[in-house]
């Protein structure tokens, strides 16, 4: 049977993508950040994952507005990166896992999800740095993916609540998946943050620790606040916690935090790193 | 500044919008549609050479409205959300103006570029003062 070994959550600003390319790991700036890693890639080096489930959303790269998925699952062969105009790398593209990908998507249908299934997807920077940050030095990515996009973007979004739920739906099909696979699962986004408006720059660690310090124990805990509380809390994109709460779910009931870091700021973001091991 | 700000605690689940909060809804969506479309095409290098060459007819290409227009030629975000813009596309423009997310900040709560960068750093305060 399969295993789901545990998870790791990250924020996945674009410019950790420049600060990569300039080698700026250890600059004052960048160096709180970037120390939050060694401690997943020991576990990840020591676990051995062979497939990556990733909850993330896509900011215009594979989806633009006029077809936009509430949750969408990737079901293709490959997925690549591609330019996303702002001058970063193009990244390495991923090998994906079909067969669990249409396995997630039957009991997610099943359990009354109805999901976009997506053959063909481009996956963008939000899936592609967790990966570059946790296997910085892989000439070829280690582990098969299974992309999950939950739309952070255009309103109405998912409630908290759904997003905990579809996680859960996840994890009843990884756990009864007959293959042999050690999985890993991925959160991206967040925490707290705010690029438009005339409260761009807003962040509230407060809000950032109540998370953090429910993330392991407590999920349901931080599907109280409606979204627009979300909001409220988190800055109009540290909304992309819903990316963390369902990832949460997909590891099962019980899961202990192993590692956290939490830096502000990195660009306008305040950034966090946290794994998870189930228990 | 922002530490001092009045929080809504959680739970209060009112419809009342959030200050200086834009919330890219179906309205939003609708009104913003062309200059989305034209932001998402800023995807291929090719298209934000062919703005930079010709802002005017590469606008015309997308049929952006005349507060769009506007707004673009006036590089002011602010007025590009009000005309429907939403902030991920809109930053794939930015790029092309060689604006990134602490310009547009900057510009958008009126501070110079590095009081921007300031205040964001002035967040670290508190968890500095808990260590």
């Amino acid at each position: 049977m399969a295993k789901i070994m545990g998870g790791y959550f990250t924020s996945h600003v674009p410019s950790i993508g420049g600060a990569i390319v300039r080698g700026d790991q250890e600059t004052p700036y960048w160096k709180p950040f970037f120390d939050g890693f060694p401690p997943v890639r020991e576990w990840l080096a020591e676990t051995k994952p062979d497939v990556a489930v990733c909850f993330y959303n896509d900011h215009g790269l594979n989806f633009f507005l006029d077809k936009m998925p509430t949750f969408a699952v990737g079901a293709a062969r490959e997925y690549r990166n591609e330019d996303e105009g702002w001058g970063l790398p193009v990244y390495k593209t991923f090998s994906g896992h079909p067969d669990l990908s249409w396995h997630v998507i039957e009991q997610l249908v099943d359990d009354e999800f109805d999901v976009t299934t997506c053959q063909s997807m481009l996956v963008d920077h939000a899936l592609s740095l967790p990966f570059e940050l946790a296997w910085p030095d892989a000439d070829v990515w280690p582990v098969k993916l299974v992309p999950i996009a939950i739309n952070t973007v255009q309103f109405p979004l998912p409630s908290a609540k759904r997003c905990l739920a579809l996680g859960r739906s996840v994890h009843k099909a990884l756990a009864n998946w007959q293959g042999e696979e050690k999985i890993v699962v991925i959160g991206t986004g967040g925490l707290s943050h705010q690029l438009d408006g005339e409260r761009a720059g807003f962040m509230n660690p407060e809000y950032d620790r109540f998370c953090m310090d429910n993330l392991a124990d407590d999920p349901d805990a931080l599907t109280r606040d409606s979204v627009r509380d979300i909001v409220r809390l988190a800055g109009s994109q540290g909304v992309e916690i819903l990316n963390w709460i369902a990832a949460r779910g997909a590891l099962g009931d019980r899961a202990h935090e192993a590692h956290r870091n939490y830096h502000i700021p990195i660009s306008n973001t305040a950034a966090a790193t946290m794994l998870l091991e189930t228990v | 500044m922002y530490g001092t700000r009045n929080l809504a605690g959680s739970g209060e689940s009112s419809k009342a919008s959030i200050p200086g909060t834009p919330l890219f809804d179906g309205k939003a969506a609708g009104r913003g549609y062309q200059l989305n479309a034209m932001c998402y095409s800023f995807n291929d290098a090719s298209n934000r050479a062919a703005f930079l060459e010709d802002e005017d007819g590469y606008c015309d290409r997308f049929g952006l409205t005349p507060q769009q227009r506007e707004a673009v030629a006036a590089r002011n975000v602010l007025a590009m959300i009000e005309a429907g813009g939403n902030i991920y596309y809109l930053a794939k423009l930015a790029g092309i103006f060689g604006f990134n997310v602490q310009d547009v900040g900057a510009q958008q709560t009126g501070m110079t570029v590095e009081a921007f960068k300031q205040m964001l750093l002035d967040q670290a305060q508190p968890l500095q003062e808990r260590k």
